[in-house]
């Protein structure tokens, strides 16, 4: 709370106005329609629009298509937090150990963060294509042959690839950050205590690296269900058969291909619930962190 | 290090070099791609090594592009994400640093909703609203225009929050003083405020530079006309005709200068890529 | 220039606390005023009062005559001196020191005259194209100083603006502000909690305590009749020993020993105040009014001579002696009837004597 304050009455609304304004215009008001639509129900022509209650809600989980999409949306989401993730750690203990190499080895590692979504995609997509991809062909040359244009397992294993790649430079620096935060007395007090580099890994740097890995999961988790739409439009376009079609990629297909607003409506309604119960978990966990 | 682990420094020396070829090998393969003439994707083997026709490759795609794909000269396309990417950094910055200045500095009825109102946005990303969002921009008559790609994205809880907390630490002897010294509102705002924020303020356009270069979904959808496409939503139309006529080596030029600018931004202010990628997370 | 007169000050907050309750005090003309108190005292509300930075709740604040409640900070005529400086950091010291007067539209080159002017009485010419990270914290005290002195204001106000320096320092720079307020002959409100650098600077000293006046008065006299027990435990290092004891038939009782005959005292309990310098070994001092034996617990050397502290009849008292005491010691003392400072034990006044 600041002590000094400005008495004018009228500039600060003209100094929120611009934020107020679009914030009104380009996210209240789509996402009042989208409640609104969410109950509403169009006849095939466009002609005339009745109420329906929560009918297109029931008729979504009803939807054997929509329930397939919660469930890839969740194994896709858990995927690629874990890769992301899992790799981040092993390089960020590994510079951890580091001294004067550290900066050199964070460079070359952080730069993907900037590389687009949609971009890792077409890379990996590129590298997994079926006749002319560098690792398809190395698969084949192990007798097994990649085609994530027909086999489910193989287009989800490809987006996961392509979203955790460009994910990972996120978490290293946050890891890296996180390891430097312990304090180097707390594991030379385990060094004496006679505990091994492993064990002191498990029993003293794992768990006190917690918070940040709670951290790092709600924002993967987010990251996966919201920010890689463009990983999947630009290889797999949700194929084959719905086998990578996530919530936002159902949200935008029903909605701009299908036509059939009712529906979207109602699936953004949902998302929107999701991002909500995301968005809480990160501000109170944000909340206990500033406090230690 | 607490004690000296030779296996263990050379363990985490190898682990380093596979994690960083595991970030570069997709790169370099665009790369060696992108320098390679169009009839070297034909057989089945793909090269390792950079070919001989980089120059020609690159050239055609900016200033030509491939007319039977639908994409337009690359130099346009990168205009344009350079436009939306500036202006939406700018415009973030812009009015997140009046609104936390109004929210931090003043007090006025429905100070608190306002508050709210903003920190809203963050739970309501594009994708989720994203077809009544288009039907307000379509109905604004703001499709194929640089006010539909960016003016839409500019409201940021995230960016008001990072400027409200950079406030709240400046002390308010300095604010007392620039009053006693004759300073009202807004030129205490432009003359000590903005200053002292300066290197958030860099922090932050590093960030948020990288988060408008790099936008899809939205640019996709409301540009139909190629003369206003960017270049990461851009690639995506190549990439679709790509399938039936594989022009590997343009669309990985492309690929590669789409990357460029923003991978560029973060290797040469990589300190204040990190303030900025931490503190937007506080 | 300027006097400035405060008149039934009061400051409530919004919270409903009170800091200020109904202050009324009239710094001279070219006077240099030290507020002093502990914290909480309401002595940097009352500066910020006068400042501007604060509303006032009730009563009036006049700078050289005029009623300045109304008006904002930077139409008050006054230049303030803060804690911690409060230097714009991104600015040169040339710019912080002209950025008062840039806002006020003075002509350039009087800028640049009373900036030269100010540097070089401040010795501050060579810092003024550094910023303020780059400077030591007696030169930035310095830069916060030429601040003030460029607005050529009425009145200059100070809110603890040594606080932050080293002891050393510190009383340097006591001696520099009082030099140059002197030569200016800026009118002065100083705010500090530090009672010795009240003493030492004072042209009048204010002595506060919750939200109100204790006295007024010039250092050596407020030093010498202190009017209440706060002022006798305040001002003074070591402070004052106060002492319970009674009257009985206008005679002043101390454990049973008669120390002092004072006429029209009511009987009843009554405050007997000495100071430790004024306690001498017995003999010495002339006309005794009071001696006594105490009993050593603990001396603290100061080099110079030490404090000696202990009990007599289960009173706790402190005294400086320059004599050598061993610990466990009984040390007979006395001390001169006009060395003695009577107060009522109830209201804590100071009762004539």
């Amino acid at each position: 709370m600041k002590r000094t304050i400005f008495g004018n009455r009228l500039l600060p609304w003209f100094l929120l106005a611009p934020q107020l304004a679009v914030t009104a215009v380009f996210f209240l008001w789509p996402a009042g329609q989208a409640v609104w639509q969410s109950f509403l129900r169009q006849d095939a022509f466009g002609f005339s629009t009745t109420f329906v209650g929560f009918a297109n809600y029931g008729a979504l989980f009803a939807d054997p298509f929509y329930r397939n999409a919660l469930q890839v949306t969740a194994v896709f989401a858990v995927t690629v937090a874990a890769l992301a993730l899992g790799v981040a750690l092993i390089l960020a203990v590994a510079v951890d150990r580091m001294i004067r190499a550290a900066p050199a080895y964070t460079t070359l590692i952080v730069w993907p963060y900037a590389v687009a979504p949609a971009i890792a995609g077409i890379l990996w997509w590129f590298m997994f294509n079926p006749t002319i991809g560098i690792l398809a062909y190395g698969l084949k040359q192990w007798g097994y042959r990649w085609d994530h244009l027909l086999d489910a397992g193989d287009a989800m294993m490809l987006v996961v690839i392509a979203a955790a790649w460009k994910q990972v430079s996120y978490n290293f620096l946050f890891f890296v950050a996180g390891l430097q935060s312990i304090p180097a007395s707390m594991r030379e007090a385990a060094a004496i205590d006679g505990a091994g580099p492993v064990k002191r890994f498990f029993t003293i740097t794992l768990p006190l690296l917690t918070p940040t890995t709670f951290f790092l999961l709600v924002v993967n988790v987010v990251y996966a269900m919201f920010d890689t739409f463009p990983v999947i439009d630009a290889t797999t376009e949700g194929g084959p058969v719905q086998a990578t079609t996530v919530l936002v990629y159902k949200v935008y297909m029903d909605g701009f291909v299908g036509l059939n607003l009712g529906s979207s409506a109602a699936q953004s309604v949902v998302l929107m619930g999701i991002v909500i119960f995301l968005t809480v978990m990160q501000f109170r966990y944000v909340e206990r962190r500033v406090n230690y | 290090m607490v004690e000296n682990r030779p296996v263990l420094d050379f363990l985490a020396h190898l682990v380093l070099a596979l994690g960083v070829a595991l970030v570069a090998f997709p790169v370099w393969i665009a790369f060696v791609a992108s320098t390679h003439a169009p009839t070297r994707f034909l057989t089945g083997l793909v090269p390792l090594l950079p070919g001989d026709n980089l120059v020609e490759t690159y050239r055609t795609m900016l200033t030509a592009g491939i007319s039977t794909s639908g994409a337009p000269p690359v130099a346009g396309m990168l205009w344009n994400s350079l436009v939306m990417a500036v202006l939406i950094a700018t415009g973030k910055i812009a009015i997140s640093l009046t609104s936390a200045f109004a929210i931090v500095y003043f007090r006025f009825p429905l100070r608190q909703l306002a508050f709210w109102l903003i920190f809203i946005t963050l739970m309501l990303p594009v994708e989720v609203r994203i077809l009544p969002t288009f039907e307000v921009v379509a109905g604004l008559g703001m499709l194929n225009s640089y006010a539909g790609l960016t003016v839409p994205l500019i409201a940021s809880a995230t960016a008001t929050f990072l400027f409200r907390q950079v406030f709240l630490t400046i002390p308010d002897e300095l604010t007392e003083a620039a009053r006693i010294d004759g300073a009202g509102p807004m030129k205490f705002f432009r003359d000590i405020m903005i200053p002292l924020s300066r290197t958030n303020i860099a922090a932050l356009f590093v960030i948020l530079f990288i988060y408008g270069w790099n936008q899809y979904l939205w640019p996709l959808l409301i540009t139909t006309d190629d003369g206003y496409y960017t270049i990461v939503a851009g690639i995506k139309r190549m990439a679709e005709a790509a399938e039936s006529d594989p022009k590997w080596n343009y669309i990985m030029a492309t690929a590669m200068m789409a990357m460029l600018p923003p991978v560029l931004v973060v290797l040469a202010m990589q300190r204040l890529f990190v303030k900025g990628l931490v503190e937007t997370e506080k | 220039m300027a006097a400035i007169e405060i008149d039934s000050v009061v400051k409530t907050y919004a919270g409903g606390v009170t800091a200020v309750r109904g202050v009324s005090v009239t710094i001279p003309d070219g006077a240099f005023a030290v507020l002093v108190g502990p914290s909480g005292c309401g002595k940097s509300t009352i500066l910020r009062m006068v400042a501007g930075l604060e509303a006032i709740t009730a009563g009036e604040v006049r700078i050289g005559g005029r009623r300045v409640n109304e008006l904002d900070p930077a139409d008050r005529d006054i230049a303030m001196v803060f804690q911690n400086y409060a230097l714009y950091p991104h600015m040169s010291v040339r710019d912080n020191l002209s950025y008062g007067l840039r806002n006020r539209r003075v002509a350039r080159d009087e800028i640049a005259r009373r900036v030269a002017a100010a540097a070089d009485t401040l010795q501050i010419g060579a810092l003024l194209d550094r910023k303020p990270r780059a400077l030591s914290g007696g030169q930035r005290q310095r830069v916060a100083m030429g601040r003030a002195i460029v607005r050529e204001p009425a009145a200059f106000l100070f809110d603890e603006p040594l606080s932050n320096l080293d002891a050393k320092l510190r009383v340097q720079m006591r001696a520099e502000i009082r030099q140059l307020q002197r030569r200016l002959g800026t009118t002065s409100i100083y705010v500090t909690h530090d009672q010795q650098e009240a003493m030492t600077m004072a042209d009048t000293l204010i002595v506060l305590n919750g939200g109100r006046i204790e006295q007024v008065g010039a250092p050596l006299g407020v030093y010498r009749h202190p009017a209440t027990t706060f002022v006798a435990a305040f001002i003074g290092s070591p402070p004052m020993n106060l002492l319970s004891a009674r009257v009985e038939g206008g005679r002043v009782l101390l454990e049973g020993a008669e120390i002092l005959a004072v006429a029209g005292l009511a009987d009843g309990p009554v405050t007997v105040g000495i100071r430790p310098e004024d306690l001498a070994p017995g003999a010495s001092a002339p006309d005794p009014a009071v001696a006594f034996e105490l009993a050593v617990d603990y001396v603290e050397e100061l080099g110079n001579g030490r404090l000696v502290h202990g009990r007599h009849a289960g009173q706790e008292m402190t005294v400086a002696v320059a004599a050598d005491v061993a610990l466990g010691d009984r040390l007979a003392l006395a001390a001169g009837r006009d060395r003695l400072h009577l107060f009522d034990s109830a209201s804590g006044r100071r009762l004539a004597a």
